[in-house]
């Protein structure tokens, strides 16, 4: 049988499924920090405190969330398909978590005798891993949408397919402008590529169109048109609550944070630091996790200062501007490569 | 953005009127100074939002800071007695009960006798009542009272889990308030 992919380096299966456990917890720990942080930030942003009610600081304030939604009631629509009503939830949090495997936090590590890498794989298909899991996704919302059994959730889920379609193209453009510079597939490659200087300043370009059609991707503001709650009601998630909710709640923000990792590992160097400092190798997640923290505030301040688009300046905007620049910006590189090379 | 047409619309040739002094037109059209326009100002917007961070929060922790009120402030009424003989200003017209577009007050008075003077006229209140459920906080009463017995206090924290609470008997109002809202003074 011919394999799917190659893999750059694997460990033991044992390694293999420890290091799977540690990075799915670290995931699950760091959504309610974005969550916390997002309202805290957008609080200060808008001249209030944010929640400070629950706990020190306001600190558990996710905890309190997240225990209030499972325990509510599993209820749905009358109208609704039972099974994939129930599915679709788990389709985007399944999603989400898979890409989050991908993200490198550091280079191979050699731990109590074992060569560990500090990723979940690193596969020689890297950002096409990445678009297969999106477009698996976007059955998360389309299914969650439709199945739903209401126009709001319906009319939310087509908006969402169209635009997870619209922006994914010019995404994917973005990228391969970095992928020919760096002649791999592989993130890890691609990080070892940027020794010499981290890929936003020759790519600028493609780091702004792949930021701004990250944020369509994520569904966040300015692009959350999937959950426009002002003519929407609450969007392709109308219908749901308790604990199918906190689902597409914990996907959502997973997917924020993996794309802050992209972000991260694609155009700020991964775990690399500038000005050939060289810290020792077990700080490198504690590198990528303070960038990917900066690529979070980013979308934090974003969602805070921007307004939402109306659903024909997204679809024009995608397909008008985007596209066209993702093109061009993979074109010019195409050239500056043949011609440097 | 910036696939709006400006060949075809001549906006300089309307003329707004005599009486408009200035239009603001919006900022041409165009396919790079529309993209340059789209940026700058969502960079501005950006250092805008980030400059609020600096500023800090506009937030009164309600319960535990109060926002203070104006010596003005029509809040809870107060009933006043004399200082120096204790009687109640109260002489039981029923002028602020005429006066209420609520019609939230009612007095039944009674008269004084010897034996037991309650207030400094020939009546007093046997009954005061204002229900506060229904008071809109208007302070005719207060105008409409000639011996200023009944003026407007400053504690608007009002809320109760029973409507029949919110009925203020004449003790209640009587009674010292407690002064739980803090006092600013005009201009401040």
């Amino acid at each position: 049988m011919t394999p799917l992919a190659l893999v750059g380096y694997y460990e033991e299966w044992w390694v293999q499924i420890l290091k799977a456990i540690v990075i799915f917890a670290v995931a699950l720990q760091l959504v309610p920090v974005v969550l916390m942080a997002e309202r805290k930030i957008m609080g200060r942003m808008q001249g209030r405190y944010g929640p400070n009610r629950v706990g020190p600081y306001g600190a558990l304030q996710p905890l309190a969330d997240i225990l209030k939604l499972l325990t509510k009631e599993q209820f749905r629509p009358k109208t609704s398909v039972g099974f994939l009503f129930a599915a679709a939830p788990l389709i985007s949090i399944l999603t989400a978590v898979a890409a989050f495997s991908i993200i490198p936090f550091g280079d191979v590590q050699h731990i109590g005798g074992e060569r560990v890498g500090l990723y979940g794989v690193d596969v020689s298909i890297g950002p096409l891993f990445l678009f297969a899991f999106g477009a698996i996704a976007f059955y998360g919302i389309m299914l969650g949408g439709w199945s739903s059994g209401s126009k709001y959730s319906f009319l939310g889920a087509m908006r969402g397919a169209a635009q997870l379609i619209s922006y994914e193209v010019s995404q994917g453009l973005a990228l391969v402008g970095v992928i020919m510079t760096a002649q791999t597939l592989s993130l890890t490659g691609i990080v070892e590529a940027q020794k010499g200087m981290w890929y936003f300043i020759p790519q600028l370009g493609g780091f702004l169109i792949f930021l701004t059609a990250s944020f369509a991707e994520t569904n966040r503001a300015p692009f959350d048109l999937t959950e426009a709650d002002a003519e929407l009601v609450g969007g392709y998630n109308t219908e749901y609550g308790g604990g199918r909710f906190a689902s597409y709640y914990f996907a959502e923000y997973l997917n924020v944070l993996v794309v802050s990792g992209i972000v991260t590992t694609v155009f700020f160097g991964g775990w690399l630091l500038p000005f050939g400092i060289h810290p020792p190798g077990f700080l490198d997640p504690i590198v990528v996790l303070f960038k990917m923290s900066l690529v979070t505030f980013l979308f934090i301040w974003v969602r805070a200062t921007l307004p939402r688009l109306r659903y024909d300046q997204l679809m024009s905007f995608g397909w008008k501007v985007l596209l066209p620049l993702a093109t061009l910006n993979t074109l010019v590189t195409a050239i500056l490569v043949v011609v440097t090379h | 953005m910036s696939d709006t047409p400006t060949a075809t619309l001549n906006v300089t040739s309307w003329s707004p009127g005599e009486d408009v002094i200035e239009v603001q037109r919006p900022p041409a059209a165009g396919a790079g100074r529309g993209a340059w326009r789209t940026f700058v100002e969502t960079a501005r917007g950006l250092k805008t939002t980030f400059g609020r961070i600096a500023e800090g929060p506009n937030t009164i922790q309600y319960p535990e800071e109060k926002v203070p009120v104006y010596p003005r402030f029509r809040g809870r009424h107060k009933l006043h007695r004399f200082e120096d003989s204790g009687l109640e200003k109260c002489v039981g017209c029923s002028l602020c009960a005429a006066a209420c577009p609520a019609d939230c007050i009612r007095v039944v008075a009674a008269e004084n006798t010897p034996e037991d003077r309650v207030s400094a006229g020939e009546r007093y209140a046997a009954v005061y009542e204002i229900n506060l459920s229904r008071c809109i906080f208007c302070g005719y009463c207060e105008v409409a009272c000639p011996f200023d017995a009944i003026t407007m206090g400053h504690d608007y924290e009002l809320s109760d889990y029973d409507r029949s609470d919110l009925i203020f008997t004449k003790e209640m109002l009587l009674a010292e308030p407690l002064e739980r809202t803090p006092l600013r003074n005009e201009g401040e």
